[in-house]
């Protein structure tokens, strides 16, 4: 059942890249992404990260895409056109994009049968759900990259209101 | 039980389309949100091997590479406003100077 | 059933359970409807509805009938696709909320416990993340609509929805910290020691989380005082303008069953969810099978309902915010005051070991 999970939501991620690289408008673009994301929670669901999947849907795909919306929104920008920069893009974007997928795949097909299977569910190392795992570590061993982190999320929002101010 | 490279050429796959879309699109705020599906390829991987390898920090790395992605999002945002406001055009191909 | 595998007898009941779930859910929307209009005419010294059948109980039918039947319009200029997505994100966002709320005591039937759609280990974040989620059934709606006025109304609702989410988690960290855990049945479990004594608010103290709360959940709803963006007087009736007959009464459903996530939650966090008042005093009478499962969800029937009137009582007497005032209301006093409550909680959770 984890296969037809896996096929059912990667294929749905994929179809909402796909459509961000095909769409005109940035909000499509936007939209799709925020599929990608809730289906990419699904996924981290079924490899154990409880946590990760609620984090990616809360922060990420409602907070951050909202973000990204309300800006498209406001913005107002139009649909993109077909210019002389766009279509030298085509030419060298499309084969820089093949090469580097061929390349990992080729990594990760041939070091198959190494990398294994993985399981649904997680894995408990010494703690009832992974949410306690996730916070003993991060709370413990990693106390200072997670203050460090609130420290550059302060910074992160004076440059934001800073940068965003109307010129006085 | 799905072999772990199913889940990393998904991942590879979300990468390179995100590539593909950064140097495709010409709109700024697209670019950036190719940006993002690329970060969002990266933590499939990190998680497929936390769980592979039955570690939790994968998954540690996961929540900072999210949350700074969060500021990232912000102060990129607050810069294509202001960049909106001086050059009314969000095209890469007309704010590619400093003086225009 | 014994022919059937454990699965199978589970998808089947847990297919049952929603079906139920759902359709329960609809008729308490529908009836808050007819609360509201009743209670609210009560405040303002008249009747509500009361024409169509004994008390007005048959309105909501009628109702639902009449905006059936309206003519379904649809502007030429709307961007069809995310016209027709909005209204569907913000109802099946409020609905799917009820799924991890336990309405009952642990019951259960052939191993599945009939009173919880789903027992999920982080409950408390799929809830916040729904809520996060249904944000975007605000803003595609003002934006499909291809008018200026819509557009305003739904950013500034969008806005005001965002600024209040942060307050809302933040509030319930108190709760957390008290419970151990995010899974809903651990935290109403949590607060079933005493009855009325062990609920969050009163033996737990988090009388100042509830407060926030309380306010954060009636901005995030869009309901009064802080219903600017969908008020009449304000911005052609905001985001909702161009949206006839049945999409505009999913967004209508949508808000009112909001209303009941929100009740639900607070009951479940505040107010000992499914547990009695009066604790395991009783424990004794009326001990069968029957009643030990009936009478808790009938509690948590009564509780919800209290905080149903709670929302209708502050709608007829507060007057509305004005946005600004909003805005700074969210960031510059309920945030704050969120975070003094997590610390001032954590400090004395720590001191007693």
């Amino acid at each position: 059942m984890q296969l037809a999970l896996f096929i059912i939501f990667g294929g749905l991620a994929l179809a909402g890249a796909l459509n961000l690289l095909f769409q005109r408008h940035p909000i499509n673009s936007a939209l799709s992404l925020v599929v990608v994301m809730m289906s990419l929670a699904v996924l981290y669901w079924s490899l154990g990260a409880e946590f990760l999947a609620a984090a990616q849907v809360i922060v990420y795909s409602g907070a951050i895409m909202v973000l990204f919306v309300f800006v498209i929104m406001l913005l107002n920008a139009g649909e993109e056109e077909k210019t002389h920069g766009s279509r030298a893009a085509y030419g060298a974007g499309i084969p820089g994009a093949a090469a580097i997928f061929c390349l990992l795949s080729f990594v990760f097909l041939s070091e198959r049968d190494a990398l294994g299977k993985v399981s649904v569910g997680g894995f408990l190392g010494n703690a009832v759900d992974n949410i306690a795992e996730v916070s003993a570590t991060l709370f413990t061993k990693l106390l200072l990259p997670f203050e460090v982190t609130s420290i550059l999320i302060l910074v992160a929002i004076l440059g934001a209101v800073v940068l965003a101010r109307k010129e006085q | 039980m799905v072999p772990t490279a199913y889940y990393l050429i998904l991942a590879a796959m979300l990468f390179s389309i995100g590539i593909g879309a950064f140097l495709i699109k010409r709109n700024v705020i697209t670019i950036f949100i190719s940006i993002e599906l690329m970060l969002n390829g990266v933590n499939l991987t990190f998680v497929a091997f936390a769980q592979m390898w039955h570690q939790i920090s994968g998954q540690i790395f996961v929540f900072f590479v999210m949350v700074v992605a969060a500021a990232e999002a912000a102060v990129g945002l607050a810069i294509i406003i202001s960049i909106f406001r001086t050059r009314q055009t969000l095209n890469v191909d007309e704010i590619d100077l400093m003086n225009s | 059933m014994s022919h059937l595998t454990n699965f199978e007898v589970f998808l089947l009941l847990s297919v049952l359970k929603v079906a139920v779930v759902l359709v329960i859910t609809l008729m308490c929307v529908a009836y808050t409807v007819l609360l509201e209009r009743k209670l609210l005419g009560r405040m303002q010294n008249r009747w509500g509805p009361s024409r169509v059948g004994p008390f007005g109980l048959l309105q909501p039918m009628v109702d639902g009938a009449k905006l059936f039947l309206k003519e379904d319009l649809m502007p030429l200029a709307v961007e069809r696709p995310l016209f027709l997505l909005a209204p569907m994100i913000a109802l099946g966002c409020a609905l799917i909320s009820v799924s991890v709320v336990p309405f009952g005591a642990v019951t259960r039937v052939s191993g599945v416990d009939i009173f919880e759609v789903a027992n999920v280990n982080i409950g408390l974040l799929v809830i916040l993340g729904i809520t996060s989620i249904g944000v975007y059934g605000i803003a595609l709606s003002g934006w499909s609509s291809n008018n200026k006025y819509s557009l305003l109304g739904s950013l500034r609702s969008t806005a005001q929805v965002i600024s209040y989410e942060l307050a809302l988690g933040l509030s319930l960290v108190g709760v957390v910290l008290r419970a151990q855990s995010l899974n809903l049945r651990t935290i109403v479990d949590s607060q079933s020691a005493h009855g009325m004594l062990s609920w969050n608010i009163f033996g737990g103290f988090q009388f100042v989380a509830f407060f926030i709360y309380m306010m954060a959940a009636y901005a995030e709803t869009n309901r009064a005082p802080f219903d600017l963006p969908e008020a009449e007087t304000e911005l052609v009736a905001g985001y909702h303008l161009e949206y006839s007959s049945m999409k505009f009464a999913m967004f209508f459903m949508a808000e009112y069953a909001n209303m009941i996530t929100v009740g639900c939650v607070a009951t479940l966090l505040f107010f000992g969810g499914a547990t009695s008042m009066f604790g395991h005093v009783f424990d004794g009478f009326l001990n069968t099978r029957f009643f030990n499962a009936v009478f808790p969800v009938l509690w948590f029937v009564v509780k919800v309902f209290g905080f149903l009137a709670l929302y209708i009582w502050v709608r007829a007497t507060l007057p509305r915010f004005r946005y600004d005032q909003l805005m700074s209301f969210g960031w510059k006093f309920l945030l704050p005051l969120a975070m003094a409550n997590i610390i001032v909680t954590s400090f004395v959770l720590a001191m007693r070991g």
